[in-house]
């Protein structure tokens, strides 16, 4: 799974703007990211498993509401910072 | 509750100070020589996040956590070991507990303030954040819990609010405060909510709202209308607490519960309202206070545009006005609660940081003043590290 990375996450993924991460859903896919890079789903994602307030997750080119969504290896996700206020 | 014993003798340092900065777009350190005449200021620390609090640990002098987040990146924690020379980010920072299926949990919007723990408990540090809620680490910053004796009591979430009952950019959980003589004794305040005081390390929580005031048109007998701005406890008596408040400034002297409203002994145009309280660290009856604009919409500003520090060495009988070097008209900026802040010189030195992006300093305790540094972000917390004794 391809994982486009945000310019305010990329303290995380040393700079890294494109990564790779396994799992069969969104969930999956951020835990994996997690344990590679610590503290980067906590940003995005909060205590109640929901997607932050300003964050969007496009899967492809469709928008991810939550993080129970089934992915295919071929799957691209891309994590955006909302346009929310300049 | 007890009294406990006061046998608090503090001197004064000598060392050089380090102002700790947190602003609406990073932090900022200024650096200090020993007679406190210059200042450097350092480049900008995590340029782009939002700052709320960075405190240095009295008890080692190296460790400093900074509570941070961004517009768009949820909330964490940054600590440093080495004096702000490099920063890990907390593993798991302050958070709510995960809420069962089909319920709403609540989620950090902010870690607003950060407290270092008891002298005696060395890795201990108190987090308060917005939505409302105090968490714990044991760790030195590294991983935090949710104090459940607090944040889940249905009591107190009902007295906190929903995020519409507080400050424009949430309510907020401040004021944490350890009692130097026992680690197990502390206090808190909630914007709104009111203060309260915990004295087995906070399991459970008594309300210390008598004698506060609150809007008109409200029960003072309501905790959850009452809004406490700043509680800061004497460091040379510990028996006695000072507060800032929406309704506003007060003295306690405990063992009463009672408290008393000094600020009415300010000028009437000027008024008592402020968020900022700032005591001395040896005297138990000088305090100083910045008041702002509390008339009509709450403009939150100096008020008449004129900047000025009011100062009391008398626990509040009579206040006095600093105002000697500030703008004498036309300068509309305040200081939040975190913003004003003492060293432990003497003279005491006072130092403030201005809504404008000002920092302020005065090495004569408020008789005089020196702009130290303009043009910063908006300020959001200043407080001065002793590097040294």
């Amino acid at each position: 799974m391809t994982v486009f990375i945000p310019t305010p996450l990329r303290s995380y993924t040393g700079q890294k703007g494109q990564v790779d991460a396994p799992g069969a859903t969104l969930g999956e896919v951020l835990s994996a990211l997690d344990r590679r890079y610590p503290g980067l789903r906590f940003r995005i994602i909060t205590e109640q498993d929901t997607i932050r307030e300003h964050i969007r997750i496009f899967v492809n080119e469709e928008q991810a509401w939550d993080l129970s969504v089934a992915l295919r290896p071929d799957d691209q996700i891309h994590i955006i910072c909302a346009l929310s206020g300049g | 509750m007890a009294t406990r014993k006061a046998a608090i003798s503090l001197q004064p340092v000598s060392g050089s100070v380090v102002l700790l900065i947190g602003t609406r777009k990073g932090a900022f350190f200024l650096r200090g020589d020993r007679a406190r005449r210059t200042w450097k200021l350092s480049h900008p620390l995590f340029l782009g996040q939002i700052v709320h609090h960075l405190v240095l640990d009295p008890r080692d002098r190296r460790t400093m956590l900074m509570a941070a987040r961004t517009g768009h990146l949820g909330p964490t924690v940054f600590r440093s070991t080495d004096l702000g020379k490099t920063w890990n980010e907390a593993k798991t920072p302050p958070a709510f507990p995960k809420a069962p299926e089909g319920q709403k949990g609540l989620v950090v919007d902010h870690v607003f303030w950060l407290t270092p723990g008891h002298a005696s408990e060395p890795n201990a540090w108190y987090a308060g954040a917005s939505p409302q809620g105090l968490f714990r680490s044991d760790d030195g910053g590294v991983t935090w819990e949710p104090l459940s004796g607090l944040n889940d009591d249905p009591q107190y979430r009902a007295w906190m609010g929903s995020e519409q009952d507080g400050t424009p950019d949430g309510p907020k959980l401040h004021s944490i405060i350890v009692d130097p003589r026992d680690p197990a004794h502390l206090y808190l305040a909630m914007s709104g909510g009111g203060v309260h005081e915990s004295v087995d390390g906070g399991k459970t929580w008594t309300t210390l709202v008598q004698g506060m005031e609150v809007v008109d048109g409200f029960d003072p007998a309501n905790v959850a209308v009452h809004d406490p701005h700043c509680v800061r406890l004497c460091p040379s008596n510990p028996d006695r607490l000072y507060q800032q408040n929406h309704c506003g400034i007060y003295r306690l002297d405990r063992p009463s519960n009672q408290w008393v409203r000094i600020g009415k002994s300010m000028p009437k145009r000027i008024g008592d309202i402020g968020f900022p309280m700032v005591l001395h660290p040896r005297d138990p009856d000088t305090a100083w206070v910045f008041p702002m604009d509390g008339t009509g919409v709450w403009p939150r500003v100096s008020p008449g545009g004129k900047p000025a520090v009011y100062k009391t060495r008398n626990a509040g009988k009579t206040w006095a006005r600093l105002n000697k070097d500030f703008p004498k008209s036309q300068a509309w900026w305040t200081v939040k609660r975190q913003a004003m802040t003492a060293d432990a010189h003497e003279p005491v030195g006072l130092y403030f940081g201005t809504t404008s992006g000002e920092v302020w300093a005065s090495r004569t305790g408020g008789a005089s003043w020196t702009r130290l540094a303009s043009h910063l972000p908006e300020i959001y917390s200043v407080e001065a590290a002793e590097l040294s004794s």
